[in-house]
C-alpha cells in the first residue's frame, strides 16, 4: 500500500492528462460539496427555529379550561368551570413523574387596556401569578435583584420581576428600579428584580411582563381558589405526550365533566409541537442526504467510466506488463488504488470547500447580526468522517469494473492493440 | 532446457477451427540460439506464444528446464514468465511514460527486488547494451535501435532461462537489425538460451540452427554455420 513506485506510478497515470483528471475529480467534488452545505443549511435551518423554542422546558404543556359540551351527573352542558389550587396538589399526588406542575393566573394578555401605572408612565403588560419554579419551565435570565421565592408565596407578599421591556417603558434611563412601586390594577406591588428572556420570539412580547407570587396574585385580585392554568412539565425521560391523558382524566373526573368531552379541559401540548419540528428537520436531514448522495454518485459513475478510459488506452500496456510477469492482482491493485486516489482527493478537496464555505456563511452571518430562522450552519464531524468513509468505498466501487476489464483482457490479446 | 512433444493447438473462428499446430515434437538445449522460420500463418508466432506461456497448448507436452508447464492460471502464467522467460518483441512494447532505466528495472520490480539493486541491476543492463548514457531519456526519445537494445536489457534483467524474441528486426533498418543481431549473439556467447522468430533468411543465418514450420508442422530443423553479425555493423 505505501509502496513509493506505486505511487509514483499512480501519480504518473493520474497527470498524463491533467484536464480529464480535473474534469472528473469535479463530479466528485461537486458531489460531495452539495452534500457537505445541503447539510449544513439543514442543520443552520435547525439551529434558527430551535432557538426560537429558547430554553424552554420542551417536556411541557399548557392546560386550561373551557366550556362543558355534555351534561353529566345532573349537570347541564355549557357549563363554566375553574382549576382550583386543589387540583394542583391532586395532579402532584395522583399523576408520577412530573417535574413541574405550576399553577399560574393572568392579567391583560395581548391588545390588552393598560393596567401598569407608576407616576405619569402608563403601559399594557401581562401581569402573572406564577410560583417560583416557573422560572425552569419558561427560562429567564434574572438580570438585577432576585426572582420570586417560596417565602413570597408564603407571606403573600406584594412583590413583582419586571421585564426589561416594561422597565424601559416605565423608568427613565439609569433610573434606580428596584425598590420602587408600580400599581397593576390599583394595587402596589414592590419592584424585587428585573429579568430579561433568552428566547429571540420573547423579544418583544416576551420581555413585557411581570411576575408575581401567585398567592398575592389571588389575594390582590380577588381570584380566590382559582386557577387560571396550569403548566405541566414531565421529568426527564417521560413524555408529557403520553402522561397528558392521565392528567386531564383526572381533571374531568374531579370537576364532573363527562369523561368523554374533550372540549372541557383545553391544552397545549409543547412536546407534540417539538416532535413535530424535530421530525421535519430529520426529513430535512434526509433529503439532503438523498439529494447529495445522488450528485456524489453521478460523479462517481464519472470516475468509473474515466477509469475505463484509462484501461482501455493502457490495454498495451497492461498487456506488456503481464508478459514480464506482473500478477493480475497486482493489475487490479494498481486501479483500485488510482480510482480510491482519484475519488477520496476530490471528495477531501469537497470537503474542504464546503468547509470553507460554511465558515464563510457563518462570518457573515455573525457580521449582518442574526437573520430568521437561520443560524450557524455546520456539520458534525461524524457526517464528514461518514462522507470520507463512503468516498473510500465509492473509489473502491467505481475502480471494481474497471480494474476487472484490465485482467479480463488476455496478455496475448493485449499486446495486439495498438 | 525446452521440451516439446506433438503439441497442437487449434483457433475456433466462428463455426470452423483452425488447426494451427498440428503435433511439433521440439527441444532447445541449454546455450542454443534458434531462429523459427516460417511464412506467415505457418504457425510460428502461436509457437512462441505458446512457448511463452502467453497462450496455452490444446494438448501436448511443454517442459521448460524440467517443469511441467501445463494448466496455468493466470497468476502462476505470470509468476513463470517473470522467472523463466525474456520477451523481446518487434514493436519493442517499451512503456512510453517510464525512462529506459525504469523500463528495464520493471521484471525486478514484479520479482520484488529492493528498490536499490533495482536501480544498480538496470543501469548494469543499460550499460551492457551500451545505452548507459541514455538511462534517463524516455522511449520516445531514443531511436528504434536503441529501444530494442533498452528492451532487451529489459529481457536480461530478470536474468531469465529463455529469451524469446519475436521478429526483434522485423521494424529496423538493416544496419540496426545486424547491430541487434550483433548484440543477441553476443549475449547467446555468455551461454544465455535465446529463440527467434523471423521471416528474413539472412538473420535466421545469424543464429545457430533454423527450424522451419510450414502449416503447423516442423519441415525442416538444421544447425548452420553462424554467420557474425559484427562484420556488417
Amino acid at each position: 500500500m505505501f509502496n513509493k513506485d506505486r505511487w509514483k506510478e499512480i501519480l504518473e497515470v493520474l497527470t498524463s492528462n491533467w484536464f480529464r483528471t480535473l474534469l472528473t475529480a469535479f463530479g466528485v467534488f461537486w458531489g460531495i460539496f452539495i452534500l457537505i452545505v445541503l447539510l449544513a443549511a439543514g442543520k443552520g435551518l435547525e439551529n434558527g427555529i430551535k432557538q426560537d423554542f429558547g430554553d424552554i422546558a420542551t417536556n411541557t404543556m399548557f392546560m386550561w379550561t373551557r366550556r362543558t359540551t355534555k351534561p353529566f351527573e345532573g349537570l347541564p352542558k355549557d357549563r363554566r368551570f375553574n382549576f382550583k389550587i386543589g387540583d394542583v396538589t391532586a395532579i402532584k399526588d395522583n399523576v408520577s413523574h412530573l417535574r413541574f406542575v405550576s399553577p399560574r393566573n393572568q392579567l391583560g394578555g395581548f391588545g390588552g387596556n393598560n393596567n401598569v401605572v407608576r407616576g405619569l408612565n402608563t403601559g399594557a403588560y401581562n401581569v402573572y401569578g406564577d410560583y417560583p419554579e416557573i422560572i425552569n419551565q419558561d427560562p429567564m435570565t434574572v438580570t438585577s435583584g432576585r426572582f420570586i421565592n417560596h417565602n413570597d408565596i408564603r407571606e403573600k407578599r406584594k412583590v413583582a420581576v419586571i421585564g426589561l421591556g416594561v422597565k424601559n417603558e416605565l423608568y427613565a434611563k439609569g433610573e434606580k428600579v428596584l425598590g420602587t412601586y408600580i400599581k397593576i390594577q390599583g394595587v402596589n406591588f414592590l419592584v424585587i428584580g428585573t429579568y430579561k428572556k433568552n428566547s429571540s420570539n420573547g423579544n418583544e412580547e416576551g420581555q413585557k411582563e411581570i411576575f408575581v407570587p401567585f398567592t398575592a396574585f389571588s389575594q390582590a385580585f380577588n381570584m380566590g381558589e382559582t386557577v387560571g392554568w396550569m403548566a405541566i412539565t414531565a421529568q426527564d425521560g417521560y413524555s408529557i405526550s403520553v402522561l397528558k391523558n392521565q392528567i386531564i382524566d383526572l381533571m374531568k373526573a374531579n370537576h364532573k365533566v363527562h369523561p368523554e368531552d374533550s372540549r372541557a379541559v383545553g391544552h397545549f401540548d409543547l412536546y407534540e409541537q417539538y416532535r413535530r419540528v424535530e421530525s421535519l428537520f430529520s426529513g430535512i436531514r434526509w433529503i439532503a442526504i438523498i439529494v447529495g448522495t445522488f450528485v456524489l454518485l453521478s460523479g462517481i459513475i464519472g470516475v468509473s467510466n474515466i477509469m475505463l478510459i484509462v484501461v482501455k488506452e493502457r490495454t498495451k500496456e497492461i498487456g506488456i506488463r503481464r508478459a514480464l510477469g506482473e500478477s493480475p492482482w497486482s493489475i487490479k491493485k494498481q486501479i483500485l488504488m488510482e480510482s480510491i486516489f482519484l475519488t477520496l482527493i476530490s471528495g477531501m478537496t469537497g470537503i474542504i470547500f464546503g468547509a470553507l464555505t460554511i465558515y464563510g456563511i457563518n462570518a457573515l452571518l455573525d457580521s449582518v447580526g442574526p437573520v430568521d430562522m437561520f443560524m450557524n450552519p455546520s456539520v458534525s464531524v461524524n457526517v464528514v468522517a461518514g462522507a470520507l468513509s463512503v468516498l473510500m468505498f465509492a473509489g473502491l466501487l467505481a475502480g471494481f469494473l474497471p480494474a476487472n476489464s484490465a485482467i479480463k483482457v488476455r496478455p496475448i490479446e493485449a499486446l495486439r492493440t495498438e | 532446457m525446452i521440451e516439446i512433444k506433438d503439441l497442437h493447438k487449434s483457433y475456433r473462428m466462428g463455426s470452423n477451427s483452425l488447426h494451427v499446430l498440428k503435433g511439433i515434437n521440439f527441444s532447445v538445449e541449454d546455450g542454443e540460439l534458434v531462429a523459427i522460420m516460417g511464412s506467415s500463418g505457418s504457425g510460428k508466432s502461436t509457437l512462441l506464444n505458446i512457448l511463452g506461456m502467453l497462450d496455452g497448448a490444446d494438448s501436448g507436452e511443454y517442459n521448460l528446464d524440467g517443469v511441467p508447464i501445463k494448466d496455468l492460471n493466470e497468476t502462476k502464467a505470470a509468476q513463470y514468465r517473470n522467472k523463466f522467460l525474456g520477451f523481446i518483441f518487434q514493436s519493442f512494447n517499451l512503456i512510453n511514460y517510464k525512462t529506459a532505466a525504469e523500463n528495464v528495472a520493471l521484471p525486478l520490480y514484479y520479482q520484488k527486488v529492493g528498490r536499490k539493486e533495482r536501480q544498480d541491476k538496470s543501469i548494469a543492463y543499460l550499460e551492457k547494451v551500451g545505452l548507459k548514457n541514455w538511462a534517463h531519456h524516455l522511449p520516445s526519445e531514443l531511436s528504434g535501435g536503441q529501444k530494442q537494445r533498452v528492451a532487451i536489457a529489459r529481457a536480461l534483467a530478470a536474468e531469465p532461462k529463455v529469451l524469446l524474441a519475436d521478429e526483434p528486426t522485423g521494424a529496423l533498418d538493416s544496419k540496426t537489425s545486424y547491430e541487434v543481431m550483433d548484440l543477441i549473439q553476443k549475449i547467446n556467447d555468455e551461454g544465455n538460451t535465446i529463440l527467434v522468430v523471423t521471416h528474413e533468411p539472412d538473420i535466421a543465418e545469424m543464429c545457430k540452427r533454423i527450424v522451419h514450420l510450414k502449416d503447423g508442422v516442423i519441415v525442416e530443423d538444421k544447425k548452420v554455420e553462424q554467420v557474425r553479425a559484427e562484420q556488417y555493423v
